[in-house]
């Protein structure tokens, strides 16, 4: 059996560390071999965030290299195109619709992509994005953001969705149980919302 | 010796190898525990400062915790001390003198280097100050190794009565594998056992042990070449041999699965001859090392072939993206481009890091950004980011503290050219305490005309907002004696009334004080004393909103630089004298704003006003 390679992408304080750890646990949760290494040069700053996730019988380097990657889940959307070439080509990519526009576009140094996702489609990728902060406000707490991405990767992985669901009610429901539910339902939505190719339409 | 305890460690662990390092230190019986935070060590003692087990403190510099590790090992304890590379160049000066004396109970450097610079200064290799101490070092390849090599560490440490260093690097720091533990060893300390001619290094004492040190580093190159840690990997294809260490290992074995490697994990000193033998059943040899050429210049030294930072990169990570052309290029092959077709990197704006929503030094940048003829000397924390957009506001950055001493000799050296500018040090309070005081003192000292601003915002921000002798709060979140910065500052020579406390969010004082404190042509210091905004003693007020239709592009707002102030549309207008004004109507993204109030007071039209706080529309700053 070979590697499964999830490169996790966006800025700092978004969760794509804590999500990549979800993963991760899910994954040792099945016995895998795991390594999970972080570029993350001052993530509290609003810098880059990327997360790489290996898994398999054996994972000696922990890093994905350009071109490798199964799977990229984006947590804001010109960080998904800024690593859109870590995929394989034709790879597919779940994309977070939000965007997190910086100082330096704001002082107007540079230009935030007009459509970050039209521009990964154009590549030949499978792109399926959608509202993450949108389908949590819907069940009334942004903070469920995290749990919809995850759900959105969970039909996606060599391993059933149930695996990986159960390691977020595990990190989530063991704290604050009173979430358990909310976190199921955030889930599913994560889930739903990456069913079909372009569903970010039908979420009005 | 050590005894095991009845706890059982738990099988199935996954953890960075900060982490491991820290279990590991907790099971070998560790009872003295420091560290100055950076970045990427700074984890390992706050995984350590959650074990009941052991005494842990962040100590202001990494020169007292090595020292207080010292102190505890003469009395018989294992102690352990971790930093980040530039740290240990702070430390060395006790480094040098303790490799003299050697040490009692075991004691456990580990230092990490920043190889591919995420967050530091500069890019140093560790590995030298094994070589210039006469230490053993061992080089962990994951967060197992690391558990594994600083329990090693401590046995080889008392074995050899000599500090042990465990050099580590942001890819193994930082990188998460399986772990599993040993069992927990308990250590009593001996008790300090009085002998000036090993503990007192006057140069009568220190003369013999020196001597002994040389004997000393005899014997671990005798042990280095039985280490467990330094073993040979077969491999069918011979045409390359691979001599590495650290992450690199990890890189050569996913690239040339067929390939033998030598793994040097106990890599000071190197265990030469079994190298040679292994030099000599291959076509080449390649080192594979992060950063220096070290191994490399020793194989050669030793009459050992060797090809090494020729091919590979001398800087940075050596990922396996880059060693594979240069491994064909060694082979004589076509280099080929990538493994497989990849797509091309697609051109993003770049996000460097920024201060946060309310930051308390946004004010202070946005006041240097105003006025002119200053030259401004910095120092290193999250201020630094002053010397970026849109402030531009900061003109060095070298080392901790050097902000003071820089100051004073550009005050003391200047010409004609730099005779009308004010010379302005900018240093964060952590920063101060760790390395700044003495430039202070040396300023008062020598009449230095330097107007100091000394940012308190009762953290060590940068690293993650840990306690500090400035916050009145131990390692442990404990109440602990405060520090009275004004009090250190008149202490240190600087006069009463040059000393001044403000509210880094009051602008028209803040540009008032300094504006006078720069015409005094002797010292003064201007203490800011806001926290940090991401620590629990910041407490966010009613954010603002901007009435769109106030908005007149004046842009004013922007210069502050917080990044929760967005343009909405940018327009060029023509004024009656013909001269083209750049307009950028802004808006405030109301659920990241914490109601700091420093962009109302620039804006001239009075466009920003309290927002009640609709629902938030981000998970952007979400902690879950």
């Amino acid at each position: 059996m070979t590697i499964t390679n999830i490169a996790v992408c966006g800025i700092g304080g978004q969760g794509v560390m804590t999500a990549t750890e979800i993963l991760a646990e899910a994954a040792l949760s099945l016995g895998f071999d795991v390594k999970k290494t972080e570029v993350a040069g001052m993530s509290q700053r609003g810098g880059v965030v990327t997360s790489h996730l290996r898994f398999g019988p054996q994972v000696l380097s922990p890093q994905i290299m350009p071109g490798e990657a199964d799977l990229l889940v984006g947590f804001e959307a010109a960080e998904a195109l800024r690593w859109a070439h870590m995929l394989k080509p034709g790879g597919v990519a779940l994309v977070n619709q939000g965007r997190f526009v910086p100082p330096v576009v704001t002082i107007g140094l540079y230009d935030y992509p007009t459509d970050p996702i039209g521009e990964m489609r154009k590549l030949g990728l499978a792109v399926f994005d959608f509202d993450a902060s949108a389908l949590a406000m819907r069940l009334g707490n942004i903070r469920l953001g995290n749990t919809v991405m995850l759900g959105a990767m969970s039909d996606r992985l060599p391993f059933p969705a149930d695996v990986l669901r159960n390691a977020v009610l595990e990190r989530f429901g063991t704290r604050k149980p009173e979430l358990l539910e909310l976190n199921r339902q955030a889930f599913e939505l994560g889930r739903a919302a990456v069913a079909e190719p372009a569903p970010a339409q039908a979420i009005a | 010796m050590g005894a095991a305890l009845p706890e059982t460690a738990p099988s199935r662990l996954f953890l960075s190898g900060n982490e491991a390092v820290a279990l590991a230190v907790r099971d070998a019986g560790c009872r003295v525990a420091a560290a100055y935070p950076g970045t990427p060590a700074t984890e390992i003692l706050e995984e350590l400062s959650r074990f009941p087990d052991l005494y842990t403190e962040w100590s202001v510099n990494e020169k007292v915790s090595l020292e207080v590790a010292l102190g505890a090992s003469m009395v018989g304890a294992r102690a352990f001390c971790a930093m980040k590379h530039v740290g240990l160049n702070v430390a060395a000066d006790a480094l040098m003198t303790m490799t003299v004396t050697g040490t009692e109970g075991g004691l456990v450097i580990a230092v990490a280097d920043d190889v591919g610079m995420s967050s530091s200064q500069n890019e140093q290799d560790s590995r030298f100050w094994a070589r210039f101490a006469h230490l053993p070092l061992f080089e962990p390849a994951d967060a197992q190794e690391s558990y594994d090599m600083a329990r090693e560490a401590f046995a080889v440490s008392e074995r050899f009565r000599c500090p042990a260093i465990v050099r580590m690097t942001t890819r193994i720091c930082h990188v998460k594998g399986r772990v599993v533990a040993a069992e927990r060893e308990a250590h009593e300390p001996a008790g300090f056992v009085k002998d000036p001619q090993r503990w007192v290094m006057v140069p009568g004492h220190a003369k013999p042990r020196v001597a002994l040190m040389y004997e000393r580093e005899e014997a671990l190159r005798a042990s280095s070449a039985q280490s467990p840690f330094n073993l040979l990997v077969e491999g069918g294809d011979r045409r390359i041999g691979f001599v590495t260490s650290g992450p690199a290992y990890m890189h050569v074995r996913e690239t040339f699965p067929e390939a033998p490697v030598f793994k040097l994990g106990q890599s000071y000193p190197l265990p030469l001859e079994r190298l040679r033998e292994f030099a000599a059943g291959v076509d080449q040899l390649l080192v594979v090392e992060e950063t220096e050429p070290l191994v490399e210049s020793e194989l050669r030294a030793a009459g050992i072939t060797c090809a090494g930072k020729d091919v590979l990169p001398r800087v940075g990570e050596l990922s396996p993206d880059r060693l594979r052309p240069a491994v064909a290029r060694l082979r004589g092959e076509e280099v080929p481009a990538t493994a497989q077709p990849r797509l091309v990197p697609q051109q993003v704006f770049p996000r460097p890091p920024t201060m946060c929503v309310a930051c308390p030094h946004l004010g202070i940048y946005y006041t240097l950004a105003q006025l002119r003829n200053l030259t401004i000397s910095g120092d290193i924390g999250c201020y630094t980011l002053g010397a970026g957009h849109p402030w531009n506001a900061l003109d060095t950055c070298i080392s901790m503290g050097a902000s003071m001493g820089v100051a004073l000799g550009m005050d003391k050296g200047r010409g004609p050219a730099d005779a009308k500018k004010a010379v302005i040090a900018v240093i964060g309070d952590s920063t101060f305490m760790h390395m700044g005081m003495q430039g202070l003192l040396d300023i008062t000292w020598n009449r230095g005309n330097v107007t100091v601003l000394l940012l308190d915002n009762r953290a060590v921000g940068m690293t993650g907002g840990q306690d500090n002798p400035g916050t009145g709060r131990d390692i442990h979140g404990e109440s602990a004696q405060r520090v009275d910065f004004a009090k250190l500052c008149e202490a240190l020579g600087v006069k009463k009334e040059r000393i001044h406390t403000l509210d880094p969010y009051e602008l028209p004082t803040l540009f008032k004080t300094l504006r006078e404190e720069i015409k005094v042509p002797e010292p003064s210091v201007i203490i800011t004393d806001r926290p940090c905004v991401l620590i629990d003693d910041y407490k966010p007020t009613q954010p603002y909103k901007v009435i769109a239709d106030k908005c007149t592009g004046c842009a004013n707002c922007i210069d502050v630089g917080c990044p929760a102030i967005h343009v909405t549309r940018r327009e060029t207008q023509v004024k009656p004298s013909g001269k083209e004004v750049e307009l950028a109507f802004v808006r405030i993204e109301t659920s990241a704003c914490t109601g700091c109030g420093l962009c109302v007071q620039p804006c001239a039209p009075e466009a920003i006003v309290h927002a009640l706080p609709e629902h938030p529309v981000k998970f952007l700053h979400a902690k879950i």
